[in-house]
């Protein structure tokens, strides 16, 4: 062991300079809840809550407890950030593309969205959606169909509630047509190493995931069938629709925010991905006679895979983080419920605010981890 | 003549391909120009579904017909090899062109031509543009807050002499250059907290502003008496500690009777607002956040453990929470943590939490600088005997700073960003202020124009910086 003792004179100080540090702020806030009679503790959370929340995935009202409003808040905050995730992805990876395009017109149109979108706060994004944008909608009474079943209001987005009768069995043929799948990939792959034929597995997996599931309408006894919204009159004029399902303005102008915004950082990461291979692997790749597909399958998307990852991780990581912007707009995220609403009635701040960045940060760091896993799979094995 | 096969457009009736297909691309972006600024409708005889859809088939017939390869015209080539490459790049170009076209009349008329800019009340504004009279109205308010209107030069005063003393550096000569380090990262941010203090919010504080000339000029001249080795730890410390002293252990109003002087009226920190609280608060976290998160970065990159993990501890902490929960923090939680008659100002905490947030973000930033170095400059400064403060400030930090220069401006960027969050703790700077005036029953309706007006400011603010951030990266740019 390489051990000094003059080494520990630095450390040492750092420790007693950090242990000092927290040691007064705990003794503070010892004085401090004593003097205001608060006791310290996480009894709260069993306690009826008695306020209610205006959307939420699951059964909550004013007589569940403190702890359901806190899981209503971070489902919630979840949905946010998984639909943002995933538009902000698509929207991402295509202007990102586009900004590589040949076409001159579709490259500066791609360069003038990123640089637009990014240079302005999200939150003031935010504020103008919902603010501005959606206030502009029309009332329910007036609002147009779209395609006959959607209705764009300035109450919110309905669209038609899915029914569904035996809807395991249709879960199960989508989870056994994803493992097909897999099974199939690694077969091709192994096929493709050993004797070099290469299955179209793109087209088997496509064919895969609508027959399965297509299967289970026919033989399983699936059923599905749509509950169309209707419109409804309350009172003289006061209209809204009824049945289906409703997203409010909040929910739309959240991910659309989110998802423009964080759009424009994943553009940027798939441009440097792409243009970090090298153009000699492009022309390698042709050079030996891959098509221009295989090129982009086989030989950029992998090495550019590895340079977008970790970027792109950050900004899922932000987007997440983002969505507790949520609170400027009451859409009842868990920075609003919790430590909004709940810290308010409780008035237990140290125990809210701790509970509420923990529950972040085990977010972060979870996504972090998962990422970080699958960075490593597909990172390159250097011997 | 030669047979003319109209599905594939060649050289040797290049000009018949090219009349038509200019011709055709011609008349589909007429239509689709006269259906926009004139709502003339060319092609309104045809059925609703096919006269929607027309310019966009007759366009990309004619760029078809246009798109011969080596022409030998100049300007054809060079349309078809930037718009017009294949069929799908001609249907995207076309649908741009469309929407280009389609989009400028109503957002210039929204703009310029239906909006209203005279007149200071609501009345003037009935017409479907947008009203900037609301703005000129609330322009006040949107720039320095809720601080009083006879007041507002000072922040003018205290902005143009900080920009003044800011701009220093660029006309420096050779011989002062050595200096504008210790000036940038001692000395201006010590006259930019006196002047905010002093003047923005004046008060009783006159003797605060003499303590810190005083302080300066006695630190100064004792400094020409300190010898070199130690003059950077001497101005780190000394002025600021002979300030706090004289500020706390002097009691110079109890020995002279100038304490009658009032000096200027006082104006509490929750008075500030509008852009030049944004313009202050990312002042102040742009020179906090960067010396914490340099010694982080150092931190986490340190030989000894405990340090190491300490730093990893903080930055882990502060990037994994959202900016509003520490906001909230530091507005619920850690006066709590304070001894119970101690106070910090609702502005101090929020800049301390934006600080703090920022500086980890600063730190991975430095850290990623830290480590693209390659270990051949760590053992050269080693060998030459160099001890580790020395290694790093003279050889390694200023190699590593010229690496990052993009992802600090980033980072720099994220904070102005985040600035309109302070309105969790009821700080409202131009954000805020816009949402308090959206309001006000006398002037309901005008959400639009003043996002916009505010989106616009912010974009003309990042958009410089992030230029002035590529401007600095290509000129401390060294070939390796």
């Amino acid at each position: 062991m390489n051990f000094k003792l003059k080494d520990l004179g630095p450390q040492l100080i750092t420790v007693i300079v950090v242990v000092l540090i927290f040691g007064f702020f705990t003794y503070n806030a010892q004085i401090n809840m004593e003097n205001r009679g608060i006791d310290f503790g996480y009894g709260f959370l069993s306690q009826e809550s008695s306020f209610d929340v205006q959307f939420s995935l699951i059964e909550y009202d004013g007589s569940h407890s403190y702890f359901r409003a806190y899981l209503v808040g971070l489902l919630n905050t979840i949905l946010v950030s998984v639909i943002g995730i995933i538009i902000a992805t698509i929207l991402g990876v295509i202007v990102g593309v586009a900004r590589l395009s040949p076409n001159y017109l579709i490259n500066k149109f791609a360069a003038y969205y990123v640089e637009f979108f990014r240079n302005i706060p999200l939150l003031l994004q935010i504020f103008f959606w919902y603010f501005a944008a959606l206030r502009a909608l029309p009332l329910p009474q007036d609002a147009e169909a779209i395609f006959g079943v959607f209705f764009l209001t300035i109450k919110g987005l309905y669209v038609p509630a899915f029914i569904w009768e035996n809807f395991n069995i249709f879960f199960y043929s989508i989870v056994a047509a994803i493992i097909a799948i897999v099974v199939i990939r690694i077969h091709a792959k192994k096929l493709q190493e050993s004797q070099g034929k290469q299955l179209p597995v793109f087209f088997i997996s496509i064919g895969l995931i609508f027959i399965l599931p297509l299967l289970s309408f026919l033989v399983g006894g699936v059923n599905l069938s749509f509950e169309i919204p209707k419109l409804k009159q309350l009172a003289a004029t006061s209209y809204v629709y009824d049945g289906g399902l409703s997203l409010p303005p909040e929910l739309i102008a959240l991910t659309l925010s989110l998802s423009l915004y964080t759009a424009t950082f994943i553009a940027e990461c798939v441009r440097a991905g792409i243009q970090g291979v090298g153009k000699g692997q492009k022309e390698a790749a042709a050079s030996i006679g891959l098509t221009p597909n295989q090129v982009l399958k086989l030989v950029i998307m992998p090495q550019a895979l590895r340079i977008i990852i970790p970027p792109t991780t950050n900004q899922y990581l932000n987007l997440t983080k983002n969505s507790s912007l949520a609170a400027a707009i009451a859409y009842p995220d868990l920075v609003l419920v919790f430590a909004g609403t709940a810290l308010m009635q409780t008035g237990k701040a140290i125990e809210i605010v701790s509970i509420t960045m923990f529950t972040y940060l085990s977010l972060s760091i979870s996504i972090s981890i998962l990422m970080n896993w699958y960075n490593k799979r597909i990172a390159i094995q250097e011997k | 003549m030669k047979k003319i096969n109209f599905l594939k457009p060649d050289k040797t009736n290049l000009n018949t391909f090219l009349y038509l297909g200019s011709f055709l691309f011609f008349i589909s972006i007429l239509d689709v120009f006269l259906n926009s600024f004139l709502r003339v409708n060319l092609i309104g005889f045809l059925p609703n579904f096919l006269s929607f859809f027309m310019p966009l088939i007759l366009g990309f017939i004619g760029l078809y017909f246009i798109r011969i390869e080596y022409s030998g015209i100049k300007q054809l080539d060079l349309i078809n090899k930037h718009i017009n490459t294949n069929n799908f790049n001609a249907i995207l170009s076309l649908l741009i062109i469309f929407v280009v076209i389609k989009s400028i009349p109503p957002i210039l008329s929204w703009f310029v031509i239906d909006a209203s800019f005279a007149g200071d009340s609501k009345d003037v504004c009935s017409g479907s543009g947008a009203c900037w009279t609301y703005i000129k109205v609330w322009i006040r308010r949107f720039m320095y807050g809720m601080y009083p209107n006879a007041e507002q030069w000072r922040i003018n005063l205290s902005f143009i002499a900080l920009a003044l003393l800011g701009s220093v550096g660029y006309f420096a000569s050779d011989r002062f250059k050595k200096y504008l380090t210790l000036y940038y990262v001692i000395i201006y941010p010590f006259i930019a907290f006196l002047f905010i203090f002093f003047f923005i919010s004046g008060g009783p504080v006159f003797f605060d502003f003499s303590y810190g000339i005083i302080a300066a000029i006695l630190s100064i001249i004792i400094g020409f008496f300190i010898p070199n080795k130690f003059k950077f730890y001497y101005f780190l410390i000394v002025p600021f500690a002979l300030y706090i002293s004289l500020k706390y252990f002097l009691f110079f109003e109890e020995y002279i009777e100038l304490g009658k002087l009032e000096g200027l009226n006082w104006v509490e920190t929750g008075a500030w607002g509008g852009l030049s609280l944004t313009f202050i608060i990312s002042f102040f976290c742009l020179i906090f956040c960067f010396p914490i998160g340099m010694a982080f970065a150092l931190g986490r990159r340190s030989s000894f453990p405990l340090i190491r993990y300490i730093s990893i501890g903080f930055i882990e902490f502060w990037r994994g929470v959202p900016l509003i929960t520490v906001l909230f923090m530091s507005a619920v939680m850690f006066p709590m943590f304070l001894p119970a008659d101690f106070f910090i100002d609702k502005l101090v905490r929020c800049i301390i939490a934006i600080s703090l947030f920022e500086a980890a973000y600063v730190a991975e930033v430095i850290r990623g600088g830290l480590q693209a170095l390659p270990r051949g400059q760590y053992e050269a400064a080693k060998s030459l005997g160099m001890g580790y403060w020395k290694m790093h400030i003279f050889v390694i930090l200023p190699q590593a700073l010229k690496l990052v220069i993009p992802g600090i401006a980033n980072t720099f960027l994220a904070l102005v960003k985040d600035t309109p969050l302070i309105f969790v703790v009821g700080l409202l700077e131009i954000v805020g202020m816009l949402n308090l005036a959206k309001t006000n029953p006398e002037w309901l309706g005008f959400a639009m124009e003043g996002y916009v007006f505010a989106a616009i400011i912010f974009w003309i603010i990042c958009y410089a910086m992030s230029k002035y951030s590529y401007n600095l990266e290509q000129k401390y740019k060294t070939d390796r």
